[in-house]
């Protein structure tokens, strides 16, 4: 089952192209990572699906990019955005408490029942499990969590607003290895209900996680395959120095 | 239901972010209105170049260029007070004092620039223009000097800031590199700092200008107001700006005195139209 | 050869000689106010209206006066100031209406204050024939004041982190939402400190209620807002200058309570600018 499709997809900032000729499916309730060297284009290709390179004045799209056979131009932004959700690099709580923090999408998506929101950000919140941490403390200030507590509240507060596609833009690089750790736990576990698409600069975790891989070079898809057959057997020279040179 | 409420609110931002274009069109138009009057009866020629501001005469003669060259004078009396000692005091500021000497040093500039020029007046009323008067043997120490030590302070926190600002945002490397070379502290400072801010601190000189021509309550209570062409700095001169403060009061609207004071504030709107447009391109320039 | 570290004392020296021909006036200034003022204030100065042609008496009118027309000033001016600051913070692209609003700001934070007073007596008091009133001086002052609110509350806004937008609009809240939710809570303090600062310049101002609001003597307060009033900038330019004969101890009193007014503005702000850079959660 196709959830998103990229055809003849080039993107530029300014004069500057970023991308090009992308040719890309991601499957329904898989993770597919993205891997590749700083400035090949993955963070840029992930901002695409939710739209938020939007806040670019210079950025420029073209080509097709599809969430189920609808053009993602023609979705409301907004409706877009709950569709498909967004965890950033730095664990980046907004300026509330933890509560608050998880109920945010859903208040704004117009919930107003307070028993509702509640029990929205409990079940999110042990989705991101993160509940047992923080239940005794929700009204304190969400800077007052840990690096990796932070982290996965935002994935919490993802979940909260019930989205179909979660996309991770190196969720991890931040943190330490038991943190990243335990967000790894929670992607693998995630993708029973979600499609998930990970960027990382940390190829292992891609090996780890990923059920397929894409490499990119220059803002151009080299190669996307199984994540075994990537990491084994892959077909370009590129990818294989890439691996290589980062498990060195 | 939402996305037309926002819709309303989006619109109501984007006229309120019109409006300073719009008051700014809006004052202009309102000195015209009530100001260009005056040339039906006036060439704007005598004018401006006249030589006596008589405005209640009969018939009354509209000639400001008294109060030109009074302003003026103050002007510049005060630019060659407040420029040396506010880049100075930049310089200082920036460059030399001690982090916890620089706060407070801030500090007292933004008190200075806080306080309300009519207290500034009252002030050089009391104490600098009878020290000006015995210093200098004048028989009234209500004059352009007074007026223009007056106005330097009124200028001095504009100029200090802007030129703080201006030498602060001189990249570090510069001074880095000048000083890996070998050059002192100094040598630094007026080689390398003060060339790379000079766009900047041309305009904290400029907005610091145009902070004098413009200042009114201060000026009015210490120069005399005698509206005569100056020739020394030591005797009474009327500007500008206090002329339509003191007059405006008792002109009838619709006389051409007042018009004549309306078309004094166009003159001074120009005025200070050109100085910010020409201070802000060299702000811009910097960056 | 010149000694380039005896030049570099000299320089040093001249320059710290300018920092204290600044600082030591204003110094000087605050002292001599607060010496020769505080003998006259007392509860009746405070709280009693002008008596025996200004000589005596106290200086309340002029006192409320000036509250009336800074708090006017200040209706008028932050909300659309503050609309103006987020027109330009969060929705103006870089093009050239957005260079002519800065233009437009920068003209008007430079307007002299005598011809905001022009501005004031041509469109309020005479084309909407508000008269000489408090309406009238409110909105002059309110417009005058206007480009420090804007400048201040941009900076404010411009300060929250662009991160904060990402993560509210990557959860689907609208634009304005996270203007409502994030944006504007985290840029109160900043929003603050320049209304604050607005006000203490609209109550210093005597040039633009000269000829819009100031009553030279009105032994009674305000009734509506199409009255006239005295204001305190106003009172000491008249005690100073207009009046004969007055005691110093009356004008320097005068001067010292607009002097604490104004100061404690520009101290409150401060105080709020610096307590919110220490506690700055981000």
């Amino acid at each position: 089952m196709v959830k998103i499709e990229v055809h003849k997809f080039s993107a530029w900032f300014g004069a500057n192209r970023v991308l090009r000729d992308m040719e890309m499916e991601i499957f329904k309730h898989e993770i597919l990572s993205i891997i590749g060297p700083s400035n090949s284009g993955k963070t840029t290709f992930l901002r695409t699906l939710n739209r938020l390179n939007d806040l670019n004045p210079y950025f420029r799209m073209d080509g097709m990019v599809e969430l189920e056979r609808q053009d993602v131009r023609s979705i409301d932004v907004e409706a877009l955005r709950r569709r498909v959700g967004m965890v950033f690099a730095l664990p980046l709580p907004l300026p509330l408490s933890i509560f608050e923090n998880v109920a945010y999408g859903v208040r704004m998506h117009g919930e107003k029942d307070k028993k509702k929101i509640a029990s929205k950000v409990e079940e999110s919140l042990k989705q991101g499990y993160l509940w047992e941490e923080v239940k005794d403390r929700l009204d304190e200030s969400a800077f007052k969590l840990s690096g990796g507590q932070q982290q996965r509240l935002c994935i919490a507060r993802t979940l909260a607003v019930e989205p179909e596609v979660i996309l991770f833009d190196e969720p991890c690089s931040g943190l330490d290895p038991i943190s990243t750790a335990k967000v790894e736990d929670a992607m693998v576990q995630l993708k029973e209900k979600y499609t998930i698409v990970l960027v990382t600069n940390n190829v292992k975790q891609a090996a780890r996680v990923g059920d397929r891989t894409a490499f990119f070079l220059g803002g151009e898809l080299i190669e996307l395959d199984k994540t075994d057959k990537i990491f084994t057997a892959p077909h370009d020279k590129r990818t294989d120095g890439y691996i290589r040179g980062k498990f060195g | 239901m939402r996305k037309i409420k926002e819709f309303m609110i989006e619109n109501l931002i984007f006229i309120c972010g019109m409006a300073s274009i719009f008051f700014v069109v809006l004052i202009f138009l309102f000195l015209l209105k009530e100001g260009l009057a005056l040339f039906n009866i006036e060439s704007p020629l005598k004018f401006l170049f006249g030589k006596s501001w008589y405005p209640i005469s009969e018939p009354p003669q509209l000639g400001i260029f008294p109060l030109i060259l009074g302003s003026l004078l103050v002007t510049a009396g005060a630019a060659i007070i407040s420029i040396p000692i506010g880049v100075g005091c930049a310089i200082y500021i920036a460059e030399i004092a001690p982090v916890k000497t620089k706060e407070v040093l801030k500090a007292g500039v933004e008190l200075l620039a806080a306080i309300p020029s009519v207290v500034l007046g009252f002030i050089g009323m009391v104490t600098l223009v009878p020290f000006v008067k015995t210093v200098f043997h004048l028989p009234t120490g209500l004059t352009a000097l007074s007026g223009s030590i007056m106005l330097a302070f009124m200028a001095m926190p504009t100029i200090v800031t802007i030129a703080e600002d201006a030498l602060y945002s001189v990249p570090k490397t510069y001074k880095e590199g000048a000083l890996a070379l070998g050059a002192t502290h100094w040598q630094t400072i007026w080689r390398v700092m003060l060339p790379a801010a000079s766009s900047g601190i041309l305009a904290a000189v400029m907005l610091g200008i145009g902070r004098v021509i413009g200042e009114t309550m201060a000026v009015m209570m210490i120069t005399g107001n005698a509206a005569v062409i100056p020739h020394s700095i030591l005797v009474p001169v009327r500007t500008l700006t206090a002329t339509i403060a003191a007059e405006m009061g008792e002109a009838v609207v619709g006389s051409e005195h007042y018009f004549a004071l309306f078309a004094i504030g166009i003159v001074l709107f120009i005025i200070s139209f050109a100085i910010n447009v020409t201070a802000d391109l060299f702000l811009h320039k910097r960056q | 050869m010149r000694n380039p570290h005896r030049t570099q004392n000299i320089a040093f020296f001249f320059l710290f000689l300018a920092t204290l021909l600044i600082v030591v006036p204003v110094g000087m200034i605050v002292v001599i106010i607060i010496q020769k003022g505080l003998p006259a204030i007392n509860w009746q100065f405070l709280t009693d209206i002008p008596r025996q042609g200004m000589r005596a008496g106290g200086i309340f009118p002029a006192i409320v006066g000036t509250l009336y027309l800074v708090t006017g000033a200040i209706v008028f001016a932050l909300p659309i100031g503050l609309l103006a600051a987020i027109y330009l913070s969060e929705y103006s692209k870089d093009n050239i209406l957005n260079r002519l609003i800065k233009l437009a700001i920068v003209n008007l934070a430079g307007v002299p204050s005598v011809v905001y007073g022009l501005f004031g007596l041509a469109l309020f008091v005479i084309f909407f024939k508000f008269g000489a009133s408090i309406l009238a001086g409110s909105l002059t002052l309110g417009i005058m004041i206007l480009p420090i609110i804007i400048t201040s509350s941009r900076e404010a806004l411009e300060s929250v982190p662009q991160s904060f937008r990402e993560v509210s609009l990557s959860l689907g809240a609208s634009k304005w939402q996270t203007i409502r939710h994030i944006v504007l809570p985290n840029a109160i303090p900043g929003i603050l400190t320049g209304t604050i600062l607005g006000l203490g310049r609209a109550a210093g101002e005597t040039a633009p209620i000269l000829f819009t609001v100031a009553a030279f003597y009105l032994p009674q307060l305000p009734k509506s807002v199409f009255d006239q009033a005295m204001a305190l900038p106003y009172h000491l330019y008249v005690i100073s200058t207009q009046v004969p004969n007055v005691d110093e101890k009356i004008r320097y009193g005068t001067a010292l309570v607009l002097l604490t007014l104004v100061l404690f503005m520009n101290l409150v702000a401060i105080i709020i600018r610096y307590k919110f850079r220490k506690k700055k959660k981000w």
